[in-house]
């Protein structure tokens, strides 16, 4: 059904040389008290005016969590025993960053893109007021790449995108459940021989509801009428329980 | 069942978390202890990070401490004087717990400072429990021992003398205002009502009758832990209201079932159980500070905030 609506989208409306027209299956996320990860469908047409021009066509799509600044530790030993004894500062580094491609990534897109674009994961993260040792800092982005990737936070998916006669295109990204509430941007690039030729951005919200939201706006915003609410529940808890088994034992 | 955390801001199994604190409330009714000292870490090995682990630790406790003071308020065994003394203290301990536990956050050594309290104290508090219970055990299999009381003389010197009715004691406020202080450090600092040090020291340093002693820890610990709690939650935003409420719901129950087994084992197996357990406990922190871990690297806690 998807790929027929967009089929007739894309031969609808004339547009330039090779153009992207994409959907998601949802532009928002709701982390609720049993939130377990969400999929999200990507999807979408290239259109074109003329018959497609030579070489291989290519797509790549990004999904990118909120930056903020990363503080990444470096533990030595010391009196024998492991102790936080570097820090390095990085800028600005996604909460969540997913790629999925049509082919291994540098055989799609160029370097000098790349460089443009800022779609690899180490370009993504921006780390600018590092101490002035290059090889060190590199070591520390490397590290927080390494552990993101490890809690599956970022991730490279090589030949993850489906694309039916050079038109159609979908693809699904998971959004795992330890993710971040904020603006998550997704972005496809479409490419031809290693270039980009058109790109197309969009957002998915994702937010805290319910519950989720109540808490952890109250903790933030009133963190005395949280904590006292925090201490009613316990003392609520202890009372109750005291009560309850006194009951039931009489 | 997968359930969210807002605070912690990760997502966990509610039946683990629910297991957790039952089991934790089950040592504590079975061995008459809070169980802040064994919550708090095993919410690290599950991967609640510390700030969080430390502050909703300390809200757990308030819970289980008002339920086991209940009970020691119908049998008329809190010395409320004695208690108010320490409670003093305890407040000054933990603001001042507070003020190192933000300052170590913000030099990124707090999980550090956190593991090694718990390696230290547990370390102490174990073998110290472990060479009593099998002292008692051995001495119990000879004939009733004689029970020995020692008289710390200085204790008795201190000015600033005060009437504890309730304990029969008049001695100088100043070791219990001491006691408290330390107390509440520790709440502040490792999630934990404290005691485990309280207890022997009203003992053996202040010369309380065993029978207040436990009461009167639990009334002092109440409003220490409320007080910590209360300031990691506006200081450091690090209490998770839905964590400390699945983990009292595990612990009330534990607590409950706990009492019942207990009354049928024997007190001298008890103590060396929860012996072996504190010191097994402490072992695995140790173990985690002293071998090369296998990632130097990690992500500072609230970097990823915005």
């Amino acid at each position: 059904m998807i790929r027929l609506a967009l089929l007739t989208i894309a031969l609808a409306l004339p547009a330039k040389a090779e153009e992207l027209v994409a959907g998601l299956s949802q532009n928002r996320v709701a982390i609720t008290a049993d939130f377990s990860g969400s999929e999200i469908l990507i999807f979408g047409a290239i259109k074109r005016e003329a018959p497609a021009p030579e070489g291989a066509l290519d797509m790549i799509i990004t999904v990118e969590g909120p930056k903020t600044p990363v503080e990444v530790l470096k533990k030595s030993r010391h009196f024998g025993i492991w102790i936080n004894t570097e820090a390095v500062e990085v800028d600005a580094a996604p909460s969540f960053y997913a790629i999925a491609t049509t082919g291994r990534l540098f055989d799609v897109l160029s370097h000098t893109e790349d460089l443009r674009h800022r779609i690899s994961i180490p370009k993504a993260i921006r780390s600018v007021g590092a101490p002035p040792e290059v090889g060190e800092a590199t070591r520390f982005t490397d590290a927080l790449i390494r552990l993101r990737s490890h809690a599956g936070l970022y991730r490279v998916d090589a030949r993850d995108i489906a694309v039916t006669e050079e038109t159609l295109f979908q693809t699904s990204v998971a959004l795992p459940a330890n993710l971040t509430d904020g603006a998550y941007t997704v972005r496809i690039f479409l490419t031809r021989d290693r270039e980009v030729i058109d790109a197309y951005t969009t957002i998915i919200d994702v937010q805290k509801v319910g519950l989720e939201r109540f808490l952890f706006n109250l903790a933030y915003e009133q963190p005395l009428i949280y904590g006292l609410l925090a201490l009613v529940l316990a003392a609520l808890a202890g009372w109750g329980a005291s009560a309850v088994f006194r009951f039931i034992r009489i | 069942m997968q359930i969210y955390l807002p605070i912690a801001e990760i997502s966990v199994n509610a039946f683990v978390l629910l297991g957790l604190g039952g089991i934790v409330g089950m040592l504590s009714g079975l061995f008459g202890v809070g169980g802040g000292f064994l919550i708090t870490p095993l919410l690290f090995f599950i991967g609640i990070p510390p700030p969080v682990a430390v502050a909703t630790g300390a809200n757990q406790v308030v819970a289980s401490s008002i339920s086991g003071v209940l009970a020691h308020l119908r049998r008329r065994t809190v010395d409320f004087r004695m208690g108010s003394v320490l409670l003093a203290g305890g407040l000054v301990g933990s603001g001042a717990g507070i003020y190192m536990f933000n300052w170590l956050q913000d030099l990124g050594q707090i999980d550090l400072v956190v593991q090694l309290s718990y390696v230290i104290f547990l370390g102490i508090i174990g073998l110290l429990m472990l060479q009593e219970s099998v002292r008692a055990l051995m001495r119990a299999k000879r004939s009733p021992g004689r029970v020995e009381r020692r008289q710390h003389l200085w204790v008795h010197k201190l000015p600033l003398k005060m009437k504890f009715r309730a304990s029969g004691l008049y001695i100088s406020v100043i070791p219990p205002v001491l006691v408290g202080v330390l107390v509440g450090v520790l709440a502040a600092i490792m999630g934990v009502g404290g005691g485990f040090i309280m207890v022997p020291a009203m003992i053996y340093l202040l010369g309380m009758p065993t029978k207040v002693v436990v009461g009167t820890s639990l009334f002092q610990i109440i409003f220490v832990t409320a007080f910590t709690t209360l300031m990691h939650a506006v200081t450091n935003y690090s209490v998770d209201i839905l964590l400390a409420v699945i983990l009292i719901l595990g612990g009330v129950f534990g607590a409950q079932l706990g009492t019942r087994i207990g009354a049928r084992l024997k007190a001298e197996q008890l103590r060396i159980l929860l012996a072996l357990l504190v010191v097994a406990v402490c072992g695995k922190l140790m173990f985690d500070l002293v071998v090369e871990p296998r990632e130097l690297y990690s992500i500072g806690y609230r970097g990823t905030q915005g």
